[in-house]
Order: structure tokens, then sequence, then C-alpha cells
């Protein structure tokens, strides 16, 4: 018999069993709906985290202290201890800045975060987020760009001078919501400070608000603020380019190994490089995205096995029917067909409702994750609901086709 | 073989294992029926009457013996052949009807030509023709609890003869019936005979088997009587005016 009449009959049989049809699909809807959404949820909070990562600058690598073993810091302490690590210092900033040594390093800025120092302006106080001194290249590496005013320069940086510049969540705390600080002096901790730049806005990464800072040179900070330590908390560095990074990186650690004098022994710093961290996040979130299809995938492998029991009752339900037809000429071939279409039809019509469903659920947020469709997931979803509902119809479908007549046809 | 022998069962045996005890239901039967008669095949239950008609339907085989329909050799069939003969040689007409629930008279009639493998417009044009032809051009659009009894045995004879099979095989066709509608079914047997069908009917009623132009009885697996009621040519003996078929 012609697929096209199989069709028909399976949407007839279909129909005529409403409720029982749709609970089926509700199974594959189900399933095929949940691996879009949570595929689309893993794939959203990966791309949030990759968000949050790009946002401290591209092609960004960070120098950090870190304590290491053997003869350091001018062989101060005995081999096999652990020592303290060295300062970062501007003598190593200037060293990473020579052009001959480390021709694949765009640009340098220590960074001296001050603890809570608390600015005054008029009767307001409000004490940012982040107090950073730092050089001009510093906005350039972050990516920070100037709403108004302008950052401040390398000679501001020499001549020790006292500007700052203010990121959107501390002027509004300081000076109003629309306010433009520029050329006003605001009091930070006991030192007056002329502000000469507000930051655009940069908005939030996930962690924590961008804004909700203030910078300054770092010859001042290091000056004025009390209680700080003479070494920078680290160096921000931006390679030339995304695949120079690598050499970049170790060309920092020759030069720093130069500046702290180490020849032997695990260096006292440590470079951290964004485009590795980038990608142990990746990977990180694809094995979660897996799981989360994984889990998805068994609710869809449960919906086909409500396909299959029902495509067994409903076998049982029709022998009658089926030895009707087998009286009249109907092949073997014919009756498997015709079950088996129905068994595919239930699944891919509730695979399309799945992915309209999948594709619904996705636009909201779930715990805060903004889901982005994987259109691969779509496919996948849809392909393994028909292959399910093919795999699962066979045995039924099989079991009809293999039905005596006279059994089929006596059967009450 | 000439066209002339329809069916031609030649010591055919049959037997069942119920449980772990043989049963002979069939134990030889020979019995050849010629084009243009109509058979009735009577007995009690348990002679075997069922079997036979099972056999000759092409729904069973014989276990040992040979069954020819149509000239054709049907042990020899495998099971996509075997539902091409159900298809092509033989119409059913059943006891408890059989027409496929919540599908109308038109697409029950139709159904063996799906099978068969036939376009659309000319099922449509074949079975509204055999509709017709048991007076039920009106009831097309009908499912089957919509219909009476009667109507649809009807349309059940309108489906055993719409691909216009070599054989006509009722089990029981008034079993379900009220005397009217069994008249109406007679008579309508009886024309179908007079244009030509070949008819073999089951039955235990002697009344319906005295419609017939044949009667075998049978007894315990066996042939105990083979009478002829009338000449295979021409009308059989109760027919005498033209459809009685109540509209």
């Amino acid at each position: 018999m012609r697929t096209r009449e199989s069709i028909k009959i399976a949407i007839r049989a279909i129909l005529g069993n409403g409720l029982r049809s749709a609970l089926t699909m509700l199974g594959i809807l189900i399933g095929v709906g949940a691996v879009i959404m949570l595929v689309a949820v893993g794939n959203g909070s990966s791309v949030a985290v990759q968000k949050q990562i790009q946002s401290l600058g591209t092609n960004t690598l960070i120098v950090n202290r870190q304590a290491g073993f053997g003869p350091a810091a001018g062989g101060r302490s005995r081999a096999g201890t652990l020592s303290r690590p060295t300062d970062l210092t501007m003598k190593d900033v200037s060293a990473l800045r020579d052009k001959g040594a480390n021709p694949d390093v765009k640009a340098v800025a220590p960074t001296l975060i001050a603890p809570s120092i608390t600015g005054t302006y008029l009767d307001a106080t409000y004490a940012p987020a982040q107090f950073i001194g730092t050089s001009a290249e510093y906005a350039e590496i972050r990516n920070y760009k100037v709403a108004s005013g302008d950052f401040f320069t390398n000679d501001d940086v020499e001549n020790h001078a006292r500007v700052v510049v203010l990121g959107q969540t501390t002027v509004t705390n300081l000076f109003g919501t629309g306010a433009d600080p520029v050329g006003q002096t605001v009091k930070f901790g006991t030192i007056n400070m002329q502000v000469v730049g507000m930051l655009a806005r940069k908005g939030s990464n996930g962690a924590q608000d961008l804004d909700d800072v203030a910078m300054a040179p770092v010859t001042i900070v290091q000056d004025s603020f009390a209680g700080i330590s003479t070494s920078l908390n680290n160096i921000t560095i931006e390679a030339t380019s995304r695949k120079t990074m690598d050499i970049a990186a170790s060309e920092i650690t020759a030069t720093l190994l130069g500046t702290h004098r180490i020849t032997t022994g695990t260096p006292d710093f440590s470079v951290l490089n964004q485009g590795t961290l980038l990608e142990t996040s990746n990977s990180t979130n694809r094995v979660f995205t897996v799981l989360l299809g994984a889990v998805a995938a068994i609710s869809l492998l449960v919906g086909g096995i409500g396909v299959m029991n029902i495509m067994l009752v409903t076998v049982t339900e029709r022998t009658r029917e089926i030895g009707i037809r087998k009286a009249i000429g109907a092949t073997k071939v014919d009756i498997l067909t015709q079950f088996l279409v129905e068994a595919v039809l239930l699944s891919v019509l509730g695979g399309l409702v799945g992915v309209a469903a999948g594709l619904a659920g996705s636009r909201f947020k779930v715990v805060g994750v903004t889901p982005v469709v994987a259109p691969y997931s779509v496919f996948l979803a849809f392909g393994v609901a028909v292959v399910v509902g093919l795999f699962f119809g066979i045995y039924p479908a099989n079991r009809a086709a293999s039905l005596r007549p006279i059994e089929a046809l006596r059967y009450e | 073989m000439s066209d002339r022998w329809v069916i031609v069962v030649h010591e055919a045996v049959k037997t069942y294992t119920v449980g772990s005890v043989e049963v002979q239901a069939l134990r030889g039967v020979s019995l050849a029926v010629e084009a243009g008669d109509w058979l009735a095949v009577m007995g009690a239950s348990g002679s075997g009457k069922t079997t036979l008609m099972n056999i000759i339907g092409c729904l069973d085989v014989p276990t040992t013996g040979h069954y020819m329909l149509d000239g054709i050799d049907v042990s020899t069939l495998d099971d996509r052949e075997l539902a091409e003969v159900r298809n092509q040689k033989i119409g059913f007409v059943f006891q408890s009807f059989n027409l496929l629930a919540r599908t109308t008279a038109l697409q029950n009639v139709e159904l063996p030509l799906v099978y068969a493998g036939l376009r659309a417009r000319e099922r449509r044009r074949r079975a509204l023709a055999a509709l017709d032809a048991v007076a039920l051009s009106d009831r097309t659009e009908h499912v089957p609890s919509e219909l009476s009894g009667g109507q649809q045995q009807r349309v059940a004879v309108a489906r055993a003869i719409v691909t216009d099979p070599a054989l006509i095989l009722a089990d029981e066709p008034t079993g379900n019936l009220d005397t009217v509608s069994t008249g109406d079914m007679l008579s309508l047997f009886g024309r179908l005979n007079t244009e030509g069908r070949t008819i073999v009917m089951i039955t235990h009623e002697a009344d319906v088997a005295a419609h017939a132009k044949r009667v075998v009885r049978l007894r315990d697996g066996l042939v105990i009587e083979d009478r002829r009621q009338g000449p295979v040519a021409g009308p059989p003996p109760q027919y005498l005016q033209p459809p009685a078929v109540r509209v």
C-alpha cells in the first residue's frame, strides 16, 4: 500500500483517540522541549561567562605575585623553603615596556588597588568598590572609554598629579544622577583630587559593577594612601594579537625572571593568560551543557517508551481491525507500515510541538541565565524524536503484522 | 485444470494441537465447486465447517492435502501472495459484519482497492458502483454505528464484490440478522449468483441453506451429504423475482 494511504489511516487513528494520542505526544514534547531548552541554558551560561572574561579586555595577560621555591629575591631565603615573593614594581613595568625584549607586548599598565578609600564631595561621601592606581594604558587594555573629559596621561603619572577619573556609579553616588563631575574636586582620604574624566558606562560583567571605580595615577596612589604595600597588585598587559598571546607570555616571563634575578627554581610570579582562561571556561561549560543535554535526552527516551507502550495497547485493541485488513488483502508490510507510520507520526507531531515549546521556553531567563538556543540542538532533538518513534514503533508494528488473520478475526 | 472449477479441495486434513491433545478438524475432505454455483456448507459446531471455510478463504492452510483456488495451488504461496489472492479472488462476508468502526461505508468498501493499489478516483468509482449494487447509494457517508445490521451486512457485501472476485465466501452471513434482513440478504445473494458470481456460504440454518443450489453437510470433519437443489446454470431455486432489497 502506498505511503500516502498509510499516513491518512494513521492520522484517522490518531484523531480517533485524541486524548491518548495527546498524552503520548506530550512525552515526546517534553523530551524535545527539554533538550532544546536545557542545551540553550548551558549555552547561555557559556556565552555569559565568555562575555565576562572578554569584558576584562581582549588579548589580556595579567602578571600576579606568587610564592615560589628556591633561591629568589636576592638570595635572602634558603634553597628549598617557601620564599616571600618579590614585589612587583614600576621597574618591572619599565622592563616590560622595552619593545626590544618584548616585541609581542603592546601595552603595559601597573595596577595598584587601594582598599576602601572614601571620597567626599560637598556633603556626599562614597567609597568606590575599587580605587585603582594605574597608568594611561589601563584604559586601552581594559577597554574603558571616557564619556566626558579625558583619561589622565602618563605625564600625570610622572608628576604624581592629584587627578582622578571616576566611573558612572561613583559619579552618581557623589554628584547625583546625570551630573558631569569634570573639573570638580573630590577629597579622597585626605587628598583633594581633581576629576579630569568620567568613564563611559560599562555595566556589569556578571560578578561586579565595572562602573563602581575610581582611577588615579599609580604614583599618587602609592604616595598618598597609607597602609598600602609598596608592591603593585598586578601588572596588566595587552599582547599585540590573540595569536601572539603565548609568545608574549614567555617574553614576559623571561623579562621578569631577569628583573627578579631568578635563574633556577620556580618563578615568584605567574602570568595569567586570558585566552587560556577562556578555553578552560569553555571546556567546563561544554561539560555542563552536555550534562544538561543528557538529562533531557533521558526524558526523550522515556517519551519514546511512552510511544511504544501506547502502540502496544493500540495493536491489542485493534487486533480485529488487523484481522479484517488482512482478510481483505493487506500484506504484512502493509500492516507494518501502517503502525510504524502511526508511531512515527505521533513522535513527529510531538517533536514539532516540542521544538516550538523549547524555542518559546528559551525566551525566558532561567536562574539568571539568558538561554541561547543552539541550532544543532533543535535538529538533534527533533531527529532523535523521529528515530525514537521509529525504534519504539518497530516492535508493536511487527507484532501487529505477525498476527495471523484467523486469530485476529476471532479476537473479541 | 479448466476455468470451470473455482474451488478444488482434495483430501484436505487439518490437525490442531490443543495443549497436548491433537484434534482433527478435517479428516480428508474433497470438494469441487463450479463457477456460478451457490454452495451452502452445513454442519453442527465442531463439524469442521469453519476450518474448511478458513482453508477456502486462504486464511489457513491444510495440514495435508491440496487446495486449488481458481486454478492456483494455494499451498505453494507465501504470505504476500496469499494476501494478494485474498484481495483479488475472494470476497469475505462475515457473521459479525467486520466493518472498520469510525470509517464511512464508502471508505470501508474502498479498502480492498486500497490494498490492490488503485488510484483514489478509480477506487471511488468502483466503490460507489458496488454500494449501488447493494442499494446503499444513499448511505455512502454513514459510519457503521449509524447503520442497521442489515445495512452493515450489505456494506460488507459491497466490500466483498468490489474487487470482482472469483468467489464470495460468506461465513454465517445471516447469523446476526433478523428475518426481514435475512430475506433481503438472501435475495441479494440470489441476484449476485444469477449474475454469475460463485458463492460459498456457511450456515447452520436449513431454511437459509434451502436458497443455495447445492448443500454440503459436514460431520466430524468429513462430508456426509452432498445434495444438489438446483442446476449450476440459471437462477437459484428460491430466487423468483428480481431484487426485493428494501431501500
